[in-house]
Order: C-alpha cells, then sequence, then structure tokens
C-alpha cells in the first residue's frame, strides 16, 4: 500500500515538500524496479530459450536422422520385409488419403456446429450444451476415439478399414473446426450483421455471404491446425485403418498410414526400418509444414 | 404505393395527432410513415413510451435528444432491425403503403429493400467496392451484367464518390477512408433503391470535411428519398432537416418545422437541450 503511495508522489514531482528525503526514496524506488524488471526479463528470455533449444533439438535430430535414409526409393517402393529396400509409398498415400477424406468430413460439420454456436445459440442452454461437449471432445484422448470407432465402425462389421480410420479423424477434425469457426463468427462485429441484414438480406446470407468471408483467415487457420492434427494421428489409426505392409487403396480394407508405420518401424530391431521412421516422421513433419505456407501465402493474397 | 391508400390507412391514429396539430407544418409534406403510438421494450424495459410522428415524404426529418433517448431506438423500429435481437419487441402502429411496420406478419428483407438504413460507424463489407453495391442489389434484383454496371455506377454517383473511385471498383473496400466508406454504404442503401432511408448518426466517426459531404449528400438525397436522420450535432439537424424531433426519456417530448425547433420551441425542455443546458 505504502509504496503505491510513493509511486503517485513520483508522478507529479512538485506535490513534494522541501526539505523531505523523498528524491531518496524516489531513486531507491526506481533502483528497485529497474531491478525487479531485470529479472523479469530475464526469466521472460530464459524460459523461451528453454522452448526453442527443445524445438530446435526436436528439428534438428528429425533432420540429422531422417535426412540420412532419403532417397528417391522412399517415394517409389511400398513397405518390404527389413533388408529389402522398402520405401514408404503405401504409407504416404494412405496418410494422404485418410488425412485429406477425414478434413473433407469434418470440416463441413464442424463449421456448421460453430456457425450454429456463434450465429444461432448464443446464450441458449442447447448451445452451451453443445460448447461444453465439443470442448470435451477436443481434449479427449485420441485413443478413446479410436476405440469408438473399433466399437461401432470395425467390431460390427469384422475388419479394420480406411473407412474407420477415416471416421476416426473425421471426429478429432470436427470440435478443432468447430472451436475456431464458433471463435472467428463472435468477433465479427455486430454492426457488419446488422449492415447485411439492413439491405434486406437473411440471416443465411448474411452468414454465408458476409461473416464466412470475413471470417475467412479464421475459419482457415482451424482447418490447417486440424489437417496437422491428424496428419499425425496413431492412436485413433491403430484400432481403425490399422495399417497395411502392402499396397492397398481399398477403403474397406486396412490401410497403411506414415504415424502407424513409424510406430511399427521405430520400435523395430532393425537398422533399416527404424531409418524408414525418421524418413517418415520428416515427411510429415514438412509435409504440415508446406501445407502451411501455402494457405499463409494464398489467404495473404485473397485478402 | 399511392398516397391516398396510406392516407386512408393512417385515418384510425389520426386521433392521437390531435396534440401536435398546431405545428405549422405547412411546408411539410405528405406523411411516408406515420408513427402511431409506438412503444418499445427492451426486455422489461420501456424505452420508447408513446411516439407518435409523421415522416414527411422526400424530406429528412431530424431526431435530436440526449443519450438513451430512444431515438436510435425508433429507427431501429422502422426497419424491424429489433428482430435479430430475442427479448426486444415494439407495440404500436408505423404505417407505410397501408401496411404496418410492425405487424410480425411482414416479409422483413422485402421492408429492407423499401427502408434502407445506414450506420454510424461505416460497415464495409470484405469484399471490392463493386460487390459491395452488387451484393444488395442481388439480395432483390436479378441484373444483367450490364445492367448492375450501370446501377453501381448510378448509386456512386449519386452518393458522390463515383468520381474518387470508378478506377479502382475491384480494389477492397477496406482500404477507403472513413468517409470514403461511409459514402459507399449510402451508395450500397441507394442502390436497393429503397424508398425511405435511415441514418443512424451517420457523421459521428468522421472528420469535418467528410461531414460536410455527407450532409450535401443527404440534402440531395432527400428529393429522392424520404429521410430520418438521428443526431448528437444540433447543427447538423438545423443544417439538415426539414423537420425535428426531440426526444426525452423515451418520450417524444416535441415535433415541428426546423426553423420553428430551433427559433420558437414550445417545450421547456427541448428549448433547455438546444441550448445546450443538459443532454
Amino acid at each position: 500500500m505504502s509504496a503505491t503511495t510513493h509511486m503517485n508522489d513520483l508522478g507529479s514531482p512538485h506535490s513534494g515538500l522541501p526539505g523531505t528525503n523523498q528524491s531518496k526514496v524516489a531513486a531507491a524506488l526506481g533502483s528497485r524496479r529497474k531491478r525487479s524488471d531485470l529479472i523479469a526479463k530475464a526469466l521472460c528470455y530464459s524460459a523461451t530459450t528453454i522452448a526453442l533449444v527443445v524445438l530446435f533439438a526436436i528439428l534438428a535430430t528429425l533432420i540429422w536422422l531422417g535426412a540420412r535414409g532419403f532417397g528417391l526409393h522412399v517415394f517409389t517402393n511400398v513397405t518390404r520385409p527389413p533388408g529389402s529396400g522398402g520405401g514408404l509409398l503405401n504409407a504416404i498415400v494412405g496418410s494422404l488419403i485418410q488425412t485429406f477424406l477425414g478434413v473433407i468430413i469434418g470440416t463441413p460439420i464442424g463449421l456448421l456446429v460453430g456457425t450454429y454456436l456463434a450465429e444461432y445459440a448464443q446464450g441458449t442452454l442447447l448451445g452451451n450444451a453443445v460448447r461444453f461437449v465439443s470442448d470435451v471432445l477436443l481434449s479427449a484422448p485420441s485413443i478413446l476415439i479410436g476405440l469408438f470407432a473399433y466399437q461401432i465402425l470395425v467390431a460390427p462389421f469384422g475388419g479394420f478399414s480406411g473407412f474407420a480410420g477415416v471416421a476416426a479423424l473425421a471426429v478429432i477434425v470436427i470440435p478443432i473446426v468447430v472451436r475456431t469457426t464458433e471463435d472467428m463468427l463472435t468477433l465479427i462485429p455486430n454492426s457488419l450483421r446488422e449492415a447485411a441484414v439492413a439491405l434486406g438480406a437473411p440471416k443465411w446470407k448474411s452468414i454465408v455471404l458476409i461473416c464466412y468471408r470475413a471470417a475467412m483467415n479464421g475459419i482457415a487457420t482451424g482447418v490447417l491446425l486440424a489437417i496437422a492434427r491428424v496428419a499425425g494421428e496413431t492412436a485413433p489409426l491403430l484400432f481403425t485403418s490399422l495399417g497395411n505392409l502392402n499396397w492397398s487403396v481399398d477403403m474397406t480394407q486396412p490401410m497403411s498410414s506414415l504415424p502407424v508405420t513409424i510406430y511399427q518401424y521405430a520400435g523395430s530391431a532393425f537398422d533399416d526400418w527404424v531409418q524408414l521412421a525418421w524418413v517418415g516422421a520428416l515427411l510429415i513433419t514438412f509435409g504440415v509444414l508446406f501445407i502451411n505456407i501455402i494457405a499463409r501465402v494464398v489467404l495473404r493474397r485473397r485478402s | 404505393m399511392s398516397e391516398t391508400n396510406q392516407q386512408s390507412a393512417t385515418t384510425e391514429g389520426v386521433n392521437q395527432m390531435a396534440m401536435m396539430e398546431p405545428t405549422s407544418s405547412a411546408n411539410l409534406n405528405e406523411p411516408r410513415i406515420a408513427i402511431r403510438n409506438i412503444d418499445f421494450y427492451y426486455g422489461t424495459n420501456k424505452a420508447l413510451k408513446g411516439i407518435n410522428l409523421d415522416l414527411p415524404a422526400r424530406q429528412v426529418t431530424g431526431m435530436i435528444g440526449p443519450s438513451g433517448c430512444g431515438k436510435s431506438t425508433l429507427l431501429r423500429v422502422l426497419n424491424r432491425m429489433y428482430d435479430l435481437y430475442p427479448g426486444q419487441r415494439a407495440e404500436g402502429q408505423a404505417m407505410m403503403d397501408g401496411d404496418n411496420i410492425i405487424d410480425p406478419k411482414v416479409d422483413l428483407n422485402r421492408l429492407r429493400s423499401k427502408i434502407g438504413m445506414v450506420f454510424q460507424k461505416p460497415t464495409p463489407f470484405p469484399m471490392s467496392i463493386y460487390n459491395n453495391i452488387a451484393f444488395g442489389v442481388k439480395l432483390h434484383e436479378k441484373l444483367s451484367k450490364a445492367e448492375m454496371d450501370e446501377r453501381v455506377e448510378w448509386s456512386l454517383t449519386r452518393a458522390a464518390l463515383w468520381g474518387e473511385v470508378k478506377d479502382r471498383l475491384n480494389a477492397p473496400a477496406g482500404g477507403m477512408s472513413g468517409g470514403q466508406q461511409q459514402r459507399l454504404c449510402i451508395a450500397r442503401t441507394i442502390a436497393v433503391r429503397p424508398s425511405v432511408i435511415l441514418f443512424d448518426e451517420p457523421t459521428s466517426a468522421l472528420d469535418p470535411i467528410s461531414t460536410l459531404k455527407i450532409e450535401e449528400l443527404i440534402d440531395e438525397l432527400k428529393s429522392e428519398f424520404t429521410i430520418a436522420i438521428v443526431t448528437h450535432n444540433m447543427q447538423q439537424a438545423a443544417r439538415c432537416a426539414d423537420q425535428v424531433a426531440f426526444f426525452y426519456l423515451g418520450e417524444m417530448v416535441e415535433v415541428g418545422t426546423a426553423t420553428q425547433m430551433f427559433t420558437a420551441p414550445r417545450e421547456k425542455r427541448t428549448q433547455e437541450y438546444i441550448t445546450g443546458r443538459f443532454g
């Protein structure tokens, strides 16, 4: 309390009475403030450094160990028994198909739910319930979603399949897109909606033609986050598309994917498999990075 | 659309007008909208109490009064903007073309194509200048590309903006100055060809020069459109309006021609407000 009083005095230098030791107090407080500022700054910088060091250590290890095994064979050969020069073609294609379809299915659902929450259900009981469930789903362990897909899509139909994997990934995509869509739409000032409505636009047109456009960048970022997330998901695929050591693009059959292949190969006793696991990890990381950069460039050009 | 039709529809509310008759309304036109006994509620809070007011056709009605007096609320009744918000409701009559605007059965999209609104802050849509204008037109009409080009040029010309933007119609509207954005919003509103335009403090976010342009614009637009403008600026009301209504605490205290209101207000509260003693 006394500190604040002194600080207030410092703000108006003419208020001090002559003969007091105010300048001394001011000097002491000043150096104390500088000291605490320095400490806070040091803590911030060291925390940032630790985070960056860890991040770069991961990236460096990934590049160091992944680049070694990099080669054309990774993209031309399917997975083969150890020692016979296998690649990752089936895993790459499987991951692309499952990620793509999962995002294609999950995004519209997430977009519509997010729109419902932001535009139609603000403050309603149902809206709050949906938002709560969506947030729970967002933080649910992905293995749970894998088990769920297993229970309703694998067990009753008697087999692992690419479809089941896609469904599990779509379930992961939905809450991510719901959250970002709702957040982005809520940020749009009401005045923009009113302006559209005042021209005689029905509500759905003001949402689709005005609000979506205004929130485009944010919503697209949400979809990108979702892509990045599901491209690296392993657990939900373990019980659903299982993995496949042979070439297969049949969605009703088990399907290979990069994360599951990494999981299987990295723990194996064969050096060339472990090497391929690192290559796969490198591919996922740079694939996601690449998608992010492309999308950002495209979005910036549009706006 | 005929005025006789409109008059017969409003006669039932006219007896409540008796108390406001003595106004020297000789130079005011026939009413385009006749507001009778409008009450408005935000939830349980009554924001408008028995408002009676005529908006004379092709003239400007200025609405003045301290913040929270209900003038903006009245504007938002006239294009049913309050319908967006559950818990807000209006009672009474606002007659236009023989229909009661606040009747729940009214087709809101059609109503809003006839009664346009310009807001306090410019609200350009996140698209090109051209598309900002085409957006509203497309909602109500099917035009060929050539007709649309013509409509865009017409509305931008009417809004005194054509010369400044004709070479960059495809540029995003967000890149314009605040004053230009507000004129774009006016152009967008008149492009739909309403018969009434509501201005809700259209210049309070603008610099003096942009304000002057908007005021000149309003003066020109009244040859075609019936205009209601809410303003906090007494000079603006004096410059723009043919008729001025003074609101206070949800009531309309007094209405008269601009000259009468600013030179010889009948009510003490009006006089105190326009001389700056409160508000």
